[in-house]
């Protein structure tokens, strides 16, 4: 909206100075961390290390190897589902449940936090939980046969072609919250006015929210977005905690790929490979992007 | 502006029994189920006994209160050889997350601050690669942090692992942070150019004082984030300073006989108390840091 | 570094007798099970009796959660006094590295050439001529464990072998019982698969394949007859939806499943349960075909630190895990078998016995910890785990293992 104007930047450049060294710890924590220890995974990603990281290159090798492994090709279809379905769920399903709390609901503060507490829960326990439920002899299909419908089923975790809604179900319980928060801070953020112009020229609701409040939302669909991206990509610990990649290889995914490598298998070329994979397609769609989000704009 | 984030701004509904509004709580009470279900399991199960829950129907309120799981979970579940429960970690977790939510706050909100008002040449691409770093998974950053702790001689220290804290928090939390500071209006700024304030006369008298919302809400993720963290409370701690989540993973993990389900769901809720409890008493304040935080791009 | 570590070994060593410590020694393990704990505790009041203090790192989770933990303790310079690790080719690279203490000079002194049985033991802990771990226990897979009653309600015998069992599995089914039970996680999978070939392929062939490396012997008929029975198998437990292999043990006390294939630590659950070998539960070594059995088993390492006190204690506590003493106690708590040949386990239950004896007439093969990496391990896991949950083809899976095999070093 109300975009800051920087063509005045400080004169002095002592005052720049010390803006130059409050930054040092996110510049130290890009370069060193980031930058270094990512350049030191894809050099060991042309090594034949095992347990300990040694420079022993082997070339290509790694990739081979890992683009002919049936697990990983099976833990990269996996994400792409997940991902596609889970990013459009959370933003759907977040962006839903904030207008109907944005409709001067009695009780906000309680729905909300209904919808919020899960975030607080660790995923050792979301998974435990959700295995319960889901579970054919104990959970939902168990109270459906009781109360007499028995032709009810409903079994996702135990069949590989269902595994992955079962474990969206479960995410979509713990990660939407968040979204759904940030989503409603951004409709708190618009002004009543625009409202008031809509209802006067008579557009619906429904269009007045898809016209123009989405588009006005953009910061926060991409603040949102850079949230629930991020946790896509590193799925992992809700998988281990629900259904530790079964049945059989139908749940697994690329960062439980490269840790199992890494510490079971102690290969460590080969999860070092397989993140490197990982890291490659993530800077592909996101530098361009996170330069012209973040970088370009704000110089005009 | 934080005032008028405050108040619901959607069309106001008309009357209180109307078509709409029938629709409205229906789909709200309807979808709170599912939200509610599994902790309704997990309190529901936390207060069986063993053999009730053998009997099956997770779902049954039980026939016969009982506080024992919860009383085993906090003080006698056993780890290893030690029978003492979660009650052992958790004053390590208060001390190792006081430290890193400080550190990483701190160090996020100036980095945001500069990033917001004060660029210099490079400032965005250091921003975007942060942001890229987000996307890390933790687990491959292991060995190269180990490496870097142990050069700065901070391996097994609590400086460490509130390092580590800091760094992994940094992505996120300076994103929300530059937004905030962004949005505050440009002229507050420029005043106090004029008056001579500097970078950090400016920070800590026009924006520290204006920035709450968003201070609960980087408070808020990192207490859940550092709270919930397992892999790096274990590598940098010893077994006299683990956190609580290593005794979580152990009462859950560990199967000895029969899984005590019972034990599990209470010693689940008790570690996830604390960010809980934190979530009830910030209430509004979470969304209208968010809404400062998340709008203004 | 090293010479100067080994040198302060041999003084060490000798002074053990005279000079009791008084160290806190940090210990890192994965046993966190009902019978596991119980034995752990046996290490630790043993080592506290010598006046020092044995610190808990316990990490639940199996090896695949502690490992990364351990090695990068280890790595980053702050380790633990001593860890739990599988012996043999694990531990290689941090040995190579200078980072394992080296207790050959211990070892000389108390004989461990001569006490531990089967010597393999000892060879996994050797590098380059010189000991650096102290193995503390046998643990063998190729076991299947019965339940008496779940037989007992089919109206049949309790089987004498595989083939026995699996010709059971139909009356079983009948009386509403699951044949086999089977925790849905790779490497239980792969643990039935490896006992079903000693059962079934026999030693010779096993060994071409698992220590030479042999992949046409992988394509042969052998192989092929045991990839049919692991196929047959599979349908038997195809009702089993458990994980852990503990809930797997807990539907055979329970009598709720026939039989589970699992190593000789499912001993430790039943003992938990209050069962007793050979009136409610039986077990088989080897399936009941081929009575061998392989010797895997755990061992502790003692990392390089540099506390005096903590290197006086860390021999202490080496030279204690292997003493005759808390071998008994530790192993009867495990339900695994003592790593030395010279101590009397007559208190042993039946099926201890069992695997005594068969210790005794040396029919013991080595393990998979000893021959195929963790990496060619990983990828058998992935396959089977791939196939006991789908309908994957017994002539396809063997395919994809020779393919294994033959990529393995």
């Amino acid at each position: 909206m109300n975009q800051t104007n920087h063509s005045k930047r400080p004169p002095q450049l002592f005052k720049n100075l010390s803006a130059k060294i409050a930054s040092i710890p996110m510049i130290l924590t890009t370069m060193v961390v980031f930058v270094g220890g990512t350049t030191w995974t894809v050099v060991h990603s042309f090594t034949n290390s095992k347990l300990l990281p040694k420079l022993n290159f082997v070339g290509l090798d790694q990739y081979e190897r890992l683009w002919s492994s049936r697990r990983w090709l099976i833990s990269i279809e996996n994400l792409a589902v997940f991902g596609f379905f889970s990013l459009i769920l959370m933003m759907v399903i977040g962006f839903f449940l904030a207008t109907l709390l944005d409709r001067k609901v009695r009780g906000e503060n309680i729905f909300r936090t209904i919808f919020l507490y899960p975030f607080a829960l660790s995923f050792i326990v979301t998974g435990l939980a959700w295995q319960w439920i889901l579970n054919p002899d104990l959970g939902l299909q168990q109270v459906m046969h009781d109360l007499g419908w028995t032709s009810f089923e409903f079994n996702p975790l135990n069949s590989g072609d269902t595994v992955i809604y079962g474990l969206l179900i479960a995410a979509m319980w713990q990660g939407t919250g968040l979204i759904m928060v940030i989503m409603l801070a951004g409709l708190r953020g618009i002004d009543d006015d625009i409202w008031k112009a809509a209802r006067v020229d008579g557009i619906g609701t429904v269009k007045t929210y898809i016209k123009i409040i989405i588009p006005m939302m953009r910061p926060v669909f991409v603040t949102a977005l850079v949230i629930v991206a991020s946790g896509i990509i590193k799925l992992y610990d809700l998988v281990v905690a629900l259904t530790n990649g079964g049945p059989g290889l139908s749940s697994e995914v690329p960062a439980k790929y490269v840790i199992n490598y890494m510490f079971r298998a102690q290969n460590l070329g080969q999860g070092f490979a397989a993140s490197t994979m990982m890291l490659v397609t993530v800077a592909i769609i996101l530098i361009p992007w996170a330069y012209l989000e973040f970088g370009g704009k704000d110089n005009g | 502006m934080a005032d008028a984030l405050t108040g619901p701004s959607g069309p106001p509904p008309k009357r209180i029994f109307s078509r709409t509004n029938i629709m409205l709580y229906g789909t709200l009470l309807v979808v709170s189920i599912y939200y509610l279900l599994p902790l309704y399991v997990m309190v529901v199960t936390s207060l069986k006994g063993m053999p009730e829950i053998r009997l099956g129907n997770i779902f049954a309120p039980p026939l016969e209160v009982t506080f024992e799981p919860w009383v085993k979970a906090w003080s006698e579940a056993c780890t290893g050889i030690n029978c003492d429960g979660l009650s052992r970690g958790f004053w390590n977790s208060v001390k190792i997350l006081v430290p890193s939510c400080a550190l990483s706050i701190a160090v996020a909100s100036v980095n945001g601050y500069a990033l917001a008002r004060w660029k210099f040449k490079g400032s965005e691409l250091f921003f975007s690669i942060l942001i890229v770093g987000a996307f890390i998974p933790y687990q491959t950053m292991l060995y190269p942090l180990v490496i870097i702790l142990r050069e700065l001689g901070l391996m097994g220290k609590l400086g460490g692992l509130v390092l580590v804290h800091t760094v992994f928090g940094m992505p996120i939390l300076t994103l929300l942070f530059r937004n905030y500071f962004a949005g505050i209006p440009e002229d507050l700024f420029k005043a106090a150019r004029v008056d001579g304030a500097g970078f950090w006369g400016i920070y800590f008298r026009i924006m520290l004082p204006m920035s709450l919302p968003i201070f609960v809400v980087a408070l808020i993720l990192q207490v859940t984030g550092i709270w919930n963290d397992f892999l790096f409370g274990v590598i940098y701690t010893k077994p006299a300073t683990y956190p609580m989540t290593v005794q979580l993973n152990n009462i859950v993990n560990s199967v000895q006989g029969i899984k005590e389900y019972n034990v599990n769901m209470a010693a689940t809720l008790l570690t996830g108390g604390v960010p809980l409890i934190l979530y009830f008493i910030s209430g509004k304040l979470f969304v209208r840091g968010i809404a400062a935080g998340a709008v203004k791009g | 570094m090293q010479k100067h570590v080994k040198a302060l070994g041999l003084s060490m060593a000798l002074a053990v007798p005279q000079m009791a410590t008084s160290a806190d020694l940090e210990v890192t393990h994965w046993w966190t099970s009902g019978g596991e704990a119980a034995a752990v505790k046996e290490f630790a009041k043993a080592f506290n009796a010598t006046g020092n203090n044995w610190v808990d790192g316990a990490i639940a989770g199996s090896g695949g959660t502690a490992r990364p933990i351990i090695i990068s303790r280890i790595l980053g310079g702050d380790p633990m006094a001593a860890t739990q690790l599988n012996h043999g080719r694990q531990a290689e690279e941090l040995i190579e590295a200078g980072l394992m203490t080296d207790l050959t000079e211990l070892a000389e002194k108390e004989g461990w050439k001569d006490i531990v049985n089967p010597s393999s033991l000892l060879d996994s802990c050797t590098f380059e001529g010189r000991i650096y771990c102290v193995p503390v226990n046998i643990h063998s897979g190729q076991w299947i464990w019965l339940s008496h009653g779940a037989f007992e309600t089919a109206g049949l015998d309790v089987p004498a072998d595989w083939n026995e069992f699996v010709a059971a599995a139909p009356k079983l089914e009948e009386a509403g019982i699951l044949p086999l039970a089977m925790g849905q996680q790779g490497w239980q999978q792969n643990l039935a698969f490896g006992a079903i070939t000693i059962g079934v392929a026999g030693i010779d062939a096993w060994r071409k394949v698992s220590v030479e490396r042999d992949a046409s012997a992988a394509a042969g008929p052998e192989y092929k007859a045991v990839f049919e029975a692991v196929a047959a198998a599979r349908e038997l437990a195809r009702e089993s939806n458990v994980q852990d292999w503990n809930q797997a043990t807990n539907l055979v006390i329970t009598n709720k499943a026939g039989g589970q294939i699992m190593g000789d630590w499912a001993q430790g659950e039943f003992q938990v349960a209050g069962q007793v070998a050979g009136k409610d539960y039986t077990c088989l070594p080897g399936l009941g075909i081929n009575e061998i059995l392989d010797t895997g088993g755990d061992a502790f390492y003692f990392p390089v630190v540099k506390d005096e006190e903590t290197k006086k204690a860390q021999l202490e506590l080496a030279s204690l895990l292997i003493s005759p003493e808390v071998q008994v106690a530790f192993n009867l708590k495990k339900g695994s078998l003592p790593v030395r040949g010279d101590i009397d386990l007559s208190s042993a239950n039946d099926c201890m016995q069992k695997g005594l004896k068969i210790l005794a007439d040396g029919n013991v093969l080595p393990s998979g910890d000893q021959n195929l990496s963790p990496d060619t391990q990983t990828q058998i896991e992935d396959l089977m785990a791939e196939f006991w949950s789908s309908t994957m083809s017994a002539a396809d899976a063997q395919e994809a293992y020779v393919a294994i095999i033959a990529d393995s070093e």
